[in-house]
C-alpha cells in the first residue's frame, strides 16, 4: 500500500538528478575556454555578463542591508544617547532621553535642519532640562555636529562637538578630547550674557578663539547662541508639552 | 595548497615585489589620496592598511575566479563594480559588528575606492593569474601598503605630535594600550607635518631613503618599473 509514494519519489528523485547532471555538462561545456573565447568578443554575450554581475552586486548588496540595518539603527541610537549623556547630568532625569522626545521645526534658527527632535529629560515627570542635536551649517570646512544641554531656564549644561571635519591641528580643539573649550560654554545662558558678548574675544566676546584659527570656534559661539535662541523660542511649548506628556 | 609552496620561486617573487621592489608607494608612487589624508597618526595609517587588505584581497580573488568570463571589453566596468561593491560590504558590516573601529575608520572606508592600486592589482595581475597566485599578490601588496603607511604615519605623528599609535587602543582593542607612546614628552608640536603637506614633504624622504638602500645593496640599480608605472599612472585619478 505505502509501495506506490516511494516509487513516485525515487522516480522523481532520478529526474531531478537527470536535470542536474544535464545542467553541469551544460555549464562545463560552457566553461570550456574555447566556447568562452568564442563568446567574450560578442555584444550579447558582453551585455549579459555586465548585466549579471550588475544584478550579483545588487542582490548582495541589498541583502547585506537588510541584514545589517536594524543593527545600524540600534548603534546609531546608542551612539545618540552615550552623546546626549554626556550634555545632560544623570541626576537630572530618570526617564528614557530617547523615548522622550518632541519634534519642532527649526526651519528660521539656522540648525542644519527643518525640524529639530528635542529630547526631554524629566524626573519623577517634571521637565529639568532638555537636549538636542544640531549642527553649525557653517563650519569652516564642512557643517560641525553638536549635541547641546539646556536646563529649563535656559543655562547652558553641556555641549559636546559629535563631528566635523576643522583642520587637524587648528580647529580640533573644539573636541573635548583635544581642548577644554568647549566646557567654557557651561553655565552661560543668554541672560548671564549680553548679544555682544555671545561671540569669540576677537569680536568682542568673551569665548577664546584659537591660535591660527578663527572662524571654527567663531561659528561653534554663533551656533550654540542660535541653538539657545530655538531653546528660548520654544520653551513656554515644550514645558507646557513636557506637563502634558 | 601546502604552505611550503608560499616559499616556492614564484611566490617569494610575488612577496618581494608587493613588500619591496614593486611596493605601492615607494616605487610605484601609487594610492597617494588616501595615503596623505590619513597618515596624520601611525594607528590612523595602520587602520586604513587593514581595511585596504581586506578588500585587495577579495577583490583580486573575485576577479581571478572570473577572470575567463569578463571580456576585455567591458572589464573595466566589472572591476570597478566589484571593487565598489566590496568596500560597501566592509563599510556596512563595520558599521553594524565593529562599530568603535568603524567611528575610527568611518570617513577612510569610502576612500579605499579611490585607492587606484586596488584596480591596478585587478587589471595587472588577477586578471591573468590563477586564483591562489593573486591571493597572494592581493595580501603581499596591500601589506606593503600598510607597512609603508604605518611608517609615514609614525614619521608625521612623532615629528607632528611627539606621540605614537595615539588612540591604537581604540582601533585594535584594550590589550594594545600599551603601544599609545609619548616619544617627545612637553612637545608642542609641530602643524606642518599634521597636514597633507608634510605628509607629501615626509613621503619624499622615505621614497630617497628607499632608492639609497637600493642602490646601496644591488649590484644592479632598483629593478624598472616604469612601464608598469605608466600603464597604472593612466588610471590614477
Amino acid at each position: 500500500m505505502s509501495s506506490e509514494p516511494i516509487k513516485e519519489q525515487a522516480i522523481a528523485d532520478s529526474s531531478e538528478l537527470k536535470a542536474a547532471t544535464r545542467l553541469k555538462t551544460k555549464l562545463a561545456t560552457f566553461l570550456e575556454p574555447a566556447n568562452l573565447e568564442r563568446l567574450r568578443p560578442t555584444l550579447g554575450y558582453q551585455t549579459a555578463v555586465l548585466a549579471i554581475f550588475a544584478l550579483l552586486a545588487s542582490i548582495l548588496l541589498g541583502f547585506a542591508d537588510l541584514a545589517t540595518r536594524d543593527v545600524i539603527q540600534l548603534r546609531l541610537e546608542e551612539d545618540l544617547k552615550a552623546s546626549l549623556e554626556e550634555v545632560v547630568p544623570a541626576d537630572l532625569y530618570d526617564n528614557n532621553l530617547l523615548a522622550d522626545s518632541i519634534t519642532l521645526a527649526s526651519t528660521d534658527n539656522n540648525l542644519g535642519a527643518d525640524q529639530t527632535i528635542v529630547y526631554l529629560a524629566k524626573k519623577q515627570g517634571a521637565l529639568n532640562a532638555v537636549c538636542f542635536k544640531f549642527f553649525a551649517p557653517d563650519g569652516y570646512a564642512g557643517p560641525i555636529s553638536l549635541v547641546m544641554g539646556i536646563d529649563k531656564n535656559g543655562e547652558i549644561l553641556g555641549v559636546r562637538v559629535i563631528t566635523h571635519v576643522e583642520t587637524p591641528g587648528l580647529g580640533d580643539k573644539i573636541e573635548i578630547s583635544k581642548s577644554k573649550w568647549i566646557l567654557s560654554f557651561n553655565g552661560k545662558s543668554l541672560d548671564n550674557l549680553t548679544v555682544a558678548q555671545w561671540a569669540v574675544k576677537k569680536d568682542g566676546g568673551v569665548f577664546d578663539q584659537f591660535a591660527g584659527a578663527t572662524i571654527t570656534p567663531r561659528k561653534v559661539v554663533q551656533a550654540i547662541k542660535r541653538g539657545l535662541d530655538f531653546y528660548k523660542a520654544h520653551q513656554a511649548e515644550l514645558l507646557n508639552a513636557a506637563a502634558l506628556h | 595548497m601546502k604552505l611550503s609552496t608560499l616559499f616556492s620561486e614564484p611566490y617569494r617573487k610575488i612577496a618581494k615585489d608587493g613588500l619591496w621592489d614593486n611596493n605601492v608607494v615607494l616605487t610605484q608612487n601609487l594610492a597617494l589620496c588616501p595615503l596623505l589624508a590619513v597618515t596624520g597618526t601611525a594607528t590612523n595609517g595602520l587602520g586604513m592598511g587593514l581595511a585596504t587588505m581586506v578588500v585587495m584581497v577579495a577583490s583580486n580573488a573575485a576577479v581571478s575566479v572570473n577572470r575567463r568570463l569578463i571580456p576585455a571589453e567591458i572589464r573595466i566596468p566589472i572591476f570597478v563594480l566589484l571593487i565598489a561593491t566590496l568596500v560597501t560590504l566592509v563599510d556596512i558590516f563595520l558599521n553594524a559588528w565593529m562599530h568603535e573601529l568603524h567611528k575610527v575608520l568611518g570617513l577612510f572606508i569610502p576612500l579605499i575606492v579611490t585607492n587606484c592600486v586596488i584596480l591596478g592589482r585587478a587589471e595587472a595581475f588577477a586578471s591573468k593569474q590563477p586564483l591562489m597566485p593573486s591571493i597572494w599578490d592581493g595580501l603581499m601588496m596591500s601589506v606593503g601598503f600598510t607597512l609603508a603607511m604605518v611608517v609615514l604615519g609614525a614619521l608625521r605623528e612623532i615629528s607632528g605630535a611627539g606621540t605614537l599609535f595615539a588612540n591604537a587602543s581604540v582601533l585594535l582593542g584594550e590589550g594594545f594600550r600599551f603601544m599609545e607612546l609619548t616619544i617627545i614628552p612637553e612637545y608642542k608640536g609641530f602643524l606642518l607635518m599634521a597636514l597633507p603637506p608634510g605628509g607629501f614633504i615626509m613621503l619624499g624622504f622615505m621614497v630617497a631613503a628607499k632608492r639609497l638602500l637600493d642602490q646601496k645593496t644591488a649590484e644592479k640599480p632598483a629593478p624598472d618599473s616604469d612601464i608598469l608605472n605608466l600603464q597604472l599612472a593612466e588610471q590614477d585619478s
